[in-house]
């Protein structure tokens, strides 16, 4: 049976992990390549990497980065942040990402995942969604870009399915009403968006309990949960996290 | 024992090439069709649409050793893109022929409620008892990204059958040919033991 995924996620800025706390017997607690290995050895089933910087003159470091932590760990690696043209994805995949998402520039050009997927494969193209939940009109969400600043008028649901049809193998979609909150994932929005499409979805965006996970993977319907914070502060590890899905009858890897 | 890795620039080789270097194994990664006729373990990777990898192959001059290779049982793996093109032919963006080695077409997984690509951790349901699957135990994960699978006409080269809405083949063998739809290079300790396994033929 194929398993739900667990994904912890390294925010890097100019080539350090932010919120970086101290791993026990890691020397340096913000480098991402160490932490990656931590993840692998607790049973982290992909990583994902979100470049939050994205600043040209610092991308040399993160293709460093992807490149050391593809040497280290033998699992999926999804680099994200600042990916607008083919060039952008051609040189992650090539450092060895195997998937790339891509967040603002699919919303400035849709075109440019009918492209990037056709040719570098669905399967290796991403498309990162960041929602946010109108204020006078229920079960309606707005995409957002540029980290949550700028308002599209896009209808996020309408949006993963334009994805798909576009060649998208994959959407990220995270709440940004519940990003950096710790009261779990926006569970109306994650299900909205997997009973719409039928590529896998990652939820992402709040997460603070073992509870949360569940809840994105059952009630969200989720097929990966992401998570940040609660695997980097090591309020609980990813092994933890999968005991504790196991014993609740989700199907994980253990 | 020399090690060759295909490259017809489709894919993350260098993760491939890495797992054989922690397992312990040294390999090239060519695109010289002399380089991999000299292969005595042959790899073929590959993620992307079966048309395209066909045709680099073929423009690379690389089909003939391929076959070749092949044609005298020498160790070959085929990962993903690698086990597809053994079938007669491929469907995806209009049908295409592949090697031929196994008469049978690679298709697409039905349209039904379950997603596609099939993406993430899988189980593997072991078929054959085979020294590349060596201390790999029956119901292992394995890491699964695909929407296309080869169905061969005869079953008896079936070799792992993994369970996602259909019992589909995840992975073929005749001889000292295998090849599977997963991903063993991303596939973390079991992964490994595999491409060990592999290097040991």
């Amino acid at each position: 049976m194929l398993a739900k995924r667990i994904i912890p996620c390294l925010d890097v800025k100019g080539g350090r992990v932010v919120k970086g706390v101290a791993f026990v017997d890691l020397k340096d607690a913000g480098d991402p390549v160490e932490i990656a290995k931590i993840y692998e050895a607790q049973g982290a089933d992909e990583l994902c990497f979100l470049d939050i910087t994205a600043s040209s003159d610092e991308r040399e470091i993160l293709l460093d980065i992807v490149r050391h932590t593809a040497d280290e760990v033998s699992m999926p690696v999804t680099v994200g942040g600042g990916v607008r043209t083919v060039e952008d994805v051609q040189t992650l995949l090539s450092a060895g990402a195997d998937k790339v998402s891509i967040n603002t520039a699919a919303v400035n050009r849709p075109e440019f995942v009918r492209e990037a997927s056709r040719q570098f494969g669905s399967s290796t193209i991403v498309v990162a969604i960041d929602a946010k939940r109108s204020p006078d009109k229920p079960k309606h969400w707005e995409v957002y870009t540029h980290g949550g600043r700028n308002a599209t008028g896009l209808d996020a649901i309408e949006w993963a399915a334009k994805m798909e049809d576009f060649g998208a193998g994959e959407i990220l979609l995270t709440s940004m009403d519940q990003d950096g909150k710790t009261t779990g994932y926006d569970l109306e929005l994650t299900r909205a968006v997997c009973e719409r499409v039928h590529i896998p979805v990652i939820a992402s965006g709040g997460v603070g309990t073992l509870e949360h996970l569940y809840e994105g993977l059952t009630i969200g319907k989720a097929d990966a949960a992401l998570a940040a914070s609660i695997f980097h502060y090591q309020t609980y590890s990813i092994h933890e996290a999968k005991d504790y899905l196991a014993k609740r009858g989700v199907p994980v890897r253990l | 024992m020399n090690l060759v890795i295909v490259d017809y620039g489709s894919g993350n080789l260098r993760s491939v090439q890495r797992s054989f270097e922690r397992a312990g194994f040294s390999s090239t990664i060519t695109h010289d069709p002399t380089v991999v006729s000299e292969a005595t373990h042959l790899v073929v990777p590959g993620v992307g649409a079966f048309s395209d990898c066909m045709g680099n192959l073929e423009k690379l001059g690389l089909l003939a050793p391929i076959r070749e290779h092949i044609q005298e049982d020498k160790p070959y793996l085929g990962i993903c893109l690698g086990l597809q093109i053994l079938f007669t032919e491929g469907t995806e963006f209009g049908s295409k022929p592949g090697l031929g080695i196994f008469p049978g077409q690679v298709v697409r997984f039905p349209k039904n409620e379950l997603k596609v690509p099939h993406m993430g951790w899988n189980q593997i349901q072991i078929k054959k008892e085979l020294p590349i699957l060596k201390d790999i135990p029956n119901e292992a994960y394995f890491y699964f990204v695909h929407s296309y699978y080869g169905a061969p006409k005869d079953p008896v080269v079936i070799a792992t059958t993994t369970d996602y809405g259909l019992q589909f083949p995840s992975s073929v063998s005749e001889g000292r040919l295998f090849a599977c739809q997963f991903h063993p290079e991303k596939s973390q300790d079991l992964g490994r033991q595999l491409l060990e396994n592999f290097a040991r033929l």
